[in-house]
């Protein structure tokens, strides 16, 4: 099946999914970042590759940070960024899906980031949109978010630089992540030999094994040994619905804290996609302890999210 | 009105017929099969070398979308698709807008359908006032405005008593209910096969156990009830055991398959073709290979077309919240001659699953071509190719996975009472 994300010539086209991505683009998006964290250190933190071209952050749900740094990290290749909450306006007034992106589109828009509560909603956009317009999936329903799984690569080959030899666990509500399905994906393309998933069996999709990865739902055995640990957020919700009995006994199996992370080798490197819900999935010590590298996450994420702007807007 | 169909191979399955036969037609009737009835002069002589003649189509399933839905389809562009497909005979499940729950509204489908004088139509009528699955309908006043079954179409019946009472109603005036396995609590908000696809897309998804628990729930209560029951597109190996074990133990059950579910799986979906969002999903290649061999063997006594004409717009969106459906009365032939060949299953085999057997699903004397018999006729090329494009549907609905690709089998010709209604 053709790739939707790659142009005739094998470029990257449109970012959706990090699923068929080959490791070569994947390593060349983590390369460029490594340079665009250099321009973020520097007092003009501008460069001017995107000058002139317009950016549609297009967010039919909410968000906060996610948007924050696709605009920061638009600005700061000298970008025009406009920013829409459309889960407000049009869609509630019965607008399409892609009404809404023709009526932006007819704006002259070189490149949209869409965010949407329906999985596959960016795929939708990008078989629809011209040929010179780029789209970036910043989030589809509990499919993808490439850009969180790229930058938390990014992270990891920091504190970790050799893929090939780490063991990557990652905790929590997997079933309704899309930051985990990215991240499983991407930690196999980077050729990580062992991705672990620690959660309750109500919260791990079916046949997950099938994308690669080994299933432990004690999460001190899963623990043992990782030398990266990505906590996934658990959202209030999961309480209703019989997936959790309560937060308190979420918190007592799956909750990440120091006794558990000891568990982990010493140097192990704790990690969260945010925004974190402390004392349900992760306690403060965990957080905000030695081994945490959560902020730094965010920072990495502009220059990734440059990185991949960059690399579109040249293809 | 006298036609004689010359050179044709003749398959009628029901009467075990694959031969060089003619076949001779007057006052809307078959006369005669092979030599010529003595003094028979046709007004009209058929050419059907190189064709296969068959009974008319019998589908157990296709949405004409009237009353309420015309925007996705009208009853003369689908009837116009039933006859270029072959189909003389077509179920139409209640769920319209309003849904078949009054005499007046099933009597004036019928009527409209008459009228266009194209295939016959049975419709169904709803098991539950509104579909809502809690009060019955005037079962016996809708049989006599002419639904020939009841059904609950894909709304849910969650009430057990509710369907165990409405199970027995039914069974007093011998009347069959049709339904469609799937348990509501289960199902809730999937859109795919819970599996590997499912999985990586994540979509919400169905188990397979949504459709095992309501088949376990219906053959216990057809028991209890002592109702017929059919039972509508089966979408795994596991439900398929189940029905093969009920209907060894002699409960009089049939089912039927969606001709999408014997040549798709979950693995179409490719990256969220919402022409493969289906009602059941459709499940995993194992399921798939089981569905077929029910046919075969066969536990699965039909192949229906499940036909879905759904507008564009209801189609060009995220996949979970596009409409399920496919549009399938114009592939029902050829899919199932793909399956005939792609499974080694001899024509008159296969044909009798979109003839004879469906046929018998609804207790009406159709799809076969015994002398006296009311001629509804399908000749087609098995070796035409054709490639299935919006231009080439008559169907409103444009809807199907099979867009862009070349299928066997054409229809020349369709006769209904003897006249012909389509040619191609």
């Amino acid at each position: 099946m053709e790739n939707p994300q790659l142009n005739q010539h094998g470029e990257l086209r449109h970012l959706l999914s990090i699923e068929g991505l080959p490791a070569g683009i994947v390593r060349h998006i983590l390369d460029t970042a490594e340079s665009f964290v250099a321009v973020a250190e520097r007092e003009v933190k501008k460069v001017p590759l995107l000058r002139g071209k317009a950016i549609f952050n297009l967010f039919f749900e909410n968000s906060t940070r996610t948007r924050t740094t696709f605009e920061i990290a638009a600005k700061r290749l000298s970008a025009d960024v406009v920013n829409l909450n459309i889960g407000a306006s049009s869609q509630s007034k019965g607008e399409t899906l892609l009404d809404t992106v023709d009526n932006l589109a007819a704006m002259q828009a070189d490149m949209f980031i869409v965010r949407h509560g329906q999985s596959g909603a960016s795929h939708l956009i990008a078989r629809h949109v011209a040929p010179h317009i780029h789209v970036i999936n910043a989030g589809d329903g509990r499919h993808a978010h490439p850009t969180q799984g790229l930058l938390d690569m990014f992270t990891i080959r920091r504190y970790k630089q050799d893929f090939t030899r780490l063991r990557v666990a990652i905790v929590g509500d997997v079933l309704h992540s899309r930051v985990a399905r990215s991240e499983i994906h991407a930690l196999n393309v980077l050729g990580v030999p062992e991705i672990r998933v620690i959660a309750p069996k109500t919260l791990l999709p079916a046949e997950v094994e099938q994308m690669g990865v080994h299933v432990y739902h004690d999460m001190i055995k899963g623990l043992k040994d990782v030398d990266a640990v990505i906590m996934l957020r658990l959202q209030n919700e999961r309480m209703r619905g019989a997936l959790l009995p309560s937060a308190h006994e979420y918190y007592k199996y799956y909750g990440f804290t120091k006794d558990k992370l000891a568990h982990a080798k010493p140097d192990a490197i704790v990690m969260h996609p945010g925004p974190m819900n402390r004392g349900i999935e992760i306690e403060s010590g965990v957080a905000d302890g030695g081994q945490s590298v959560i902020l730094p996450q965010v920072t990495f994420g502009i220059a990734v999210r440059m990185a991949v702007m960059s690399i579109l807007a040249g293809s | 009105m006298k036609i004689w169909i010359k050179n044709g191979r003749l398959i009628d399955p029901k009467n075990g017929i694959d031969a060089q036969l003619d076949v001779f037609i007057a006052a809307g009737k078959i006369v005669a099969v092979g030599p010529a009835p003595a003094g028979f002069q046709a007004n009209r002589t058929l050419d059907a070398s190189g064709l296969i003649v068959c009974p008319g189509l019998v589908d157990l399933s296709a949405r004409l979308r009237e009353p309420g839905f015309e925007h996705k389809a009208t009853l003369e562009s689908e009837m116009d698709a039933a006859v270029a497909g072959g189909v003389t005979s077509l179920v139409c499940p209640p769920d319209t807008d309003p849904p078949l729950d009054e005499p007046g509204l099933v009597e004036m489908l019928k009527h409209r359908a008459k009228s266009l004088n194209l295939a016959r139509v049975y419709p169904l009528g709803a098991l539950t006032q509104k579909l809502e699955g809690e009060r019955l309908t005037e079962m016996a006043e809708l049989q006599d405005a002419g639904c020939i079954a009841f059904s609950q179409a894909d709304a849910p019946l969650v009430d057990t008593l509710a369907l165990l009472r409405a199970l027995q109603y039914a069974a007093t005036f011998d009347f069959s209910v049709w339904l469609r396995p799937q348990d509501t609590f289960l199902a809730k908000d999937g859109v795919a096969h819970d599996g590997e696809v499912a999985s990586r897309l994540g979509l919400p998804a169905i188990p397979v156990c949504a459709e095992t628990i309501a088949l376990a729930k219906i053959i216990d209560l057809a028991r209890v009830a002592g109702a017929k029951v059919h039972l509508c597109r089966l979408s795994s190996r596991a439900g398929m055991l189940l029905v093969k074990q009920a209907k060894a133990e002699g409960l009089p059950l049939t089912c039927d398959v969606s001709a999408h579910h014997v040549h798709l799986s979950e693995m179409d979906i490719g990256y969220f073709d919402t022409n493969c969002h289906m009602v059941p999903p459709l499940r995993s290649q194992r399921d798939r290979e089981a569905l077929c061999e029910g046919l075969r063997d066969g536990t699965i006594d039909a192949i229906c077309s499940d036909h879905a004409p759904v507008d564009d717009d209801a189609k060009i969106r995220p996949f979970g919240e596009s409409e399920a459906g496919a549009t399938g009365l114009e592939l029902l032939l050829p899919l199932t001659l793909k399956w005939a060949d792609r499974s080694g299953v001899p024509l008159v085999q296969a044909l009798a699953r979109i003839t004879s057997c469906p046929a018998a699903v609804l207790g009406v004397d159709a799809g076969h071509l015994t002398p006296g018999q009311r001629a509804d006729l399908c000749l087609f090329d098995p070796n035409r190719y054709w490639r299935v494009e919006r231009d080439s549907l008559r169907s409103q609905g444009k809807n199907t996975p099979f867009l862009g690709l070349e299928l066997a089998g054409k229809v020349r010709y369709t006769l209904v009472d003897g006249h012909v209604v389509y040619e191609g």
